[in-house]
């Protein structure tokens, strides 16, 4: 292989020098220690000698070259060497060279071990970790040995802060307000939140107007009075007056379906179905299961849809299918004494209609005052879908029917 | 802007200098005639005379205690110790004299002196001209240390070094005497002894070092940002004694990974009172051990240019360390 001669340091602050001269052409004898070079430096000029006796086999540099102390500048090829012309490529270590640089050990104080277990968390991290609150055993590890790190840390701080929601801007809440001695706090439910919210969502975008008639039910009281005990016998459950106020409506609402209908953005939908809603009030609050269809049923199938949908509703029975669809809502408010009421609309619906509590009353009819059975129906009504004058049609159907339910009347 | 390389810069400093206060004056070895075995005093004997430019006898202790008398007499004296490996028949004139003068007469005589000390290997100087000899003195209260970096730093440390009222040992690697070349600063140039230089701002690693292999480090720094999206901190300490622990400490907090890197030994060098401070004020911050590459132990800069390079830190070995602790 052939020898590489490079440019020597001439001094102790040398560090390049320039081809001043070359002695030797390619291809000419040299003999160990025959000067092949001479060099320039800005502290001495010299001759640079040939290590081995052998002949020059390639000038490396150009006579005025700057040349690095340490630079290969010359090849000598030994006494009985040949090379193979691209041999001058190859790469360093198959060359010989005279001060071919050991691969450096590198001292023990330099090697560095990775930690025992990847669970051993340095400082930087368990101060994240007691700051955050995040365990690191929860954090995936990109350090050696699968560590968790302090910019993993980082990632998962930073990705916890992305996914918190953003803060909802402050509701306009009452907060609370300081107890005083013996007052009793009372967790809302489930229930009563979604009442609550229902409620609220109702009064704020439906524009509520209400109206109301009396109506005059004493052939009905009178009849139902009579046939009570014998129908619970026989059927097994109550004919209440809700029902009757129940097929006076559903009939009413064929002849005024407007009333049947909800308000969306852009148009009003009636629907055809009608649903009927009646509003069942349990221990903690309440609740409205549907009676579906309740166009098709008699009297006597309302009365037992009614009783069927409050018992299993205070049994907590009742299906989602039970308390969904709704195109109509009828609150019984008389059966708590009440003789008048607002209610508030069943929101998506039209309107809701209360019947009141039935009482005794002296009433003028024709000329005379006599004593008759009295009942309220109240309405509110979306103001934006009904006017006060098909409301009023509604309402006198409502009215007519129920006042003309005697003996008479098919039950079934 | 001119560019100089060190050597350059250490010349046109003292040229300055020297014109600036004619209190300045400066003494050692062949610095008058021979206008230093480096050249870093050439010209100044023609300009400046004999009387600012002496040339000494081969007597180290006496170039400093003449140089400490002379101050106390109110000249501004720059002693020029020939090669830091002779510094040593010195050092009681710096450690129990020098240091001391400030103490020892309550404030009545300070020691306004300059010691210019070349150092450092890696020009296969061998034993005696070779040596760090910075951990020497970085124990003595009542000195300071200083090691510029770049032809900048010589300017205003310099500067920074005559004008201060107390010793200045002023270290210059000789290695980057002619290879180290930058901006040269016109006019008024002044630097603050005492405060490092962060000569590049990352997140990854911090990196502290000082003279020649604060170059590599440097080199290494910029190689790992563009190869391998490493981002190093590098800390070019600058003024050695005292030490800028605020800026070292400030970095670690933030990157939670150090490096040391110096020529000298590794034990008992500047590098082992970088790693005291921050374990103590940075213990909480650290994430990951902190680490020193430094000279191995081993008695002399060995003369033989394969055995030197194996001995003196690398730019491939701190290029190396700081990928490993990057990826720590």
């Amino acid at each position: 292989m052939p020898v590489e001669i490079k440019m020597p340091k001439l001094g102790e602050s040398v560090v390049e020098g320039v081809i001043g001269k070359w002695l030797k052409a390619e291809g000419d004898p040299i003999e160990e220690d025959e000067p092949l070079v001479e060099v320039d430096t800005d502290k001495v000029n010299a001759e640079v000698p040939s290590p081995a006796k052998g002949v020059v086999h390639r000038l490396l540099v150009k006579e005025g070259e700057k040349v690095a102390v340490g630079q290969a500048i010359a090849l000598i090829l030994l006494e009985g060497e040949t090379v193979a012309e691209d041999a001058a490529e190859s790469d360093d270590t198959s060359q010989r060279t005279y001060d071919e640089p050991a691969s450096p050990t590198a001292p023990a104080n330099h090697r560095r071990s990775a930690p025992r277990s990847p669970h051993v968390y340095t400082p930087a991290v368990r101060r994240l970790a007691a700051e955050s609150g995040i365990d690191p055993a929860t954090v995936v590890g990109t350090g050696i040995g699968g560590r968790v790190s302090k910019k993993d840390m980082e990632r998962a701080i930073a990705a916890r802060k992305e996914s918190e929601p953003a803060p909802q801007p402050a509701a306009l809440s009452t907060g609370h307000r300081p107890l005083a001695d013996g007052d009793e706090v009372v967790p809302i439910t489930r229930m009563r939140r979604t009442i609550a919210e229902r409620m609220l969502h109702s009064t704020r975008t439906v524009p509520h107007a209400w109206t109301m008639v009396e109506v005059d039910v004493t052939s009905l009281v009178a009849w139902r009075e009579r046939i009570k005990e014998d129908f619970r016998r026989r059927e097994g459950f109550n004919l209440t007056y809700l029902a009757f106020v129940v097929k006076a409506a559903v009939e009413a609402l064929r002849e005024y379906p407007i009333l049947n209908s909800t308000w969306e953005e852009d148009r009003i939908v009636i629907k055809r179905r009608i649903n009927i809603g009646i509003a069942v009030d349990l221990e903690d609050g309440l609740i409205v299961p549907v009676i579906k269809d309740a166009d098709q049923k008699s009297i006597v199938g309302i009365a037992r849809a009614i009783a069927d949908l409050a018992t299993r509703a205070r049994a907590g029975k009742l299906t989602p299918d039970d308390v969904s669809g709704g195109t109509f809502t009828i609150n019984n408010t008389g059966a708590f004494g009440s003789i008048l009421s607002a209610p508030i609309i069943n929101y998506p619906q039209a309107a809701i209609l209360s019947m009141e509590t039935i009482t005794k009353r002296p009433v003028v009819v024709g000329d005379a005052i006599a004593i008759r059975s009295m009942m309220n129906l109240c309405m509110s009504l979306d103001h934006r879908i009904l006017d006060g004058a098909v409301a009023g049609r509604f309402l006198r159907s409502v009215k007519r029917r129920l006042e003309s339910y005697d003996a008479n009347t098919p039950l079934y | 802007m001119a560019v100089k390389n060190i050597l350059e810069s250490v010349r046109a400093a003292l040229f300055e200098e020297m014109r600036r206060d004619p209190r300045v004056m400066i003494l050692g070895e062949d610095v008058g005639r021979h206008g230093g075995v480096f050249n870093a005093t050439q010209g100044l004997l023609d300009e400046f005379g004999e009387d600012r430019v002496v040339d000494t006898p081969l007597a180290e202790s006496s170039i400093v205690g003449i140089a400490i008398g002379a101050a106390v007499g109110g000249l501004l004296p720059i002693a020029e110790i020939q090669f830091a490996d002779f510094i040593h028949s010195a050092v009681d004139q710096i450690i129990n004299e020098a240091a001391k003068l400030r103490y020892r007469s309550n404030n009545d005589f300070g020691c306004p002196i300059v010691i210019r000390v070349p150092y450092g290997g890696g020009i296969t100087g061998g034993l005696y001209h070779s040596q760090s000899v910075e951990a020497l003195f970085f124990s003595t209260p009542g000195l300071k240390i200083v090691a510029p970096t770049t032809p900048a730093d010589v300017k205003g440390l310099l500067r920074a070094a005559i004008a201060d009222p107390d010793p200045v040992i002023f270290l210059e690697h000789k290695a980057s005497y002619r290879t180290i070349k930058g901006e040269y600063p016109e006019g008024d140039y002044f630097i603050p002894i005492g405060g490092a230089d962060v000569k590049r701002t990352g997140t990854d690693v911090t990196v502290v070092s000082y003279g020649m292999t604060m170059h590599y480090a440097w080199e290494a720094a910029d190689a790992l940002a563009q190869e391998e999206g490493i981002e190093v901190e590098l800390i070019d300490l600058r003024t050695l004694l005292p030490l800028d622990r605020n800026t070292i400490i400030e970095s670690v907090k933030k990157t939670g990974k150090l490096l040391i890197v110096h020529e000298d030994n590794l034990t008992g060098g500047v590098g082992a009172e970088v790693a005291a401070t921050v374990a103590e004020h940075a213990l909480m911050y650290l994430d990951a051990p902190i680490r020193r590459i430094a000279a191995p132990d081993i008695p002399a800069t060995p003369y033989h240019p394969a055995l030197e390079r194996a001995m003196l830190p690398s730019k491939e070995q701190v290029k190396e360390a700081i990928r490993e602790l990057a990826r720590y």
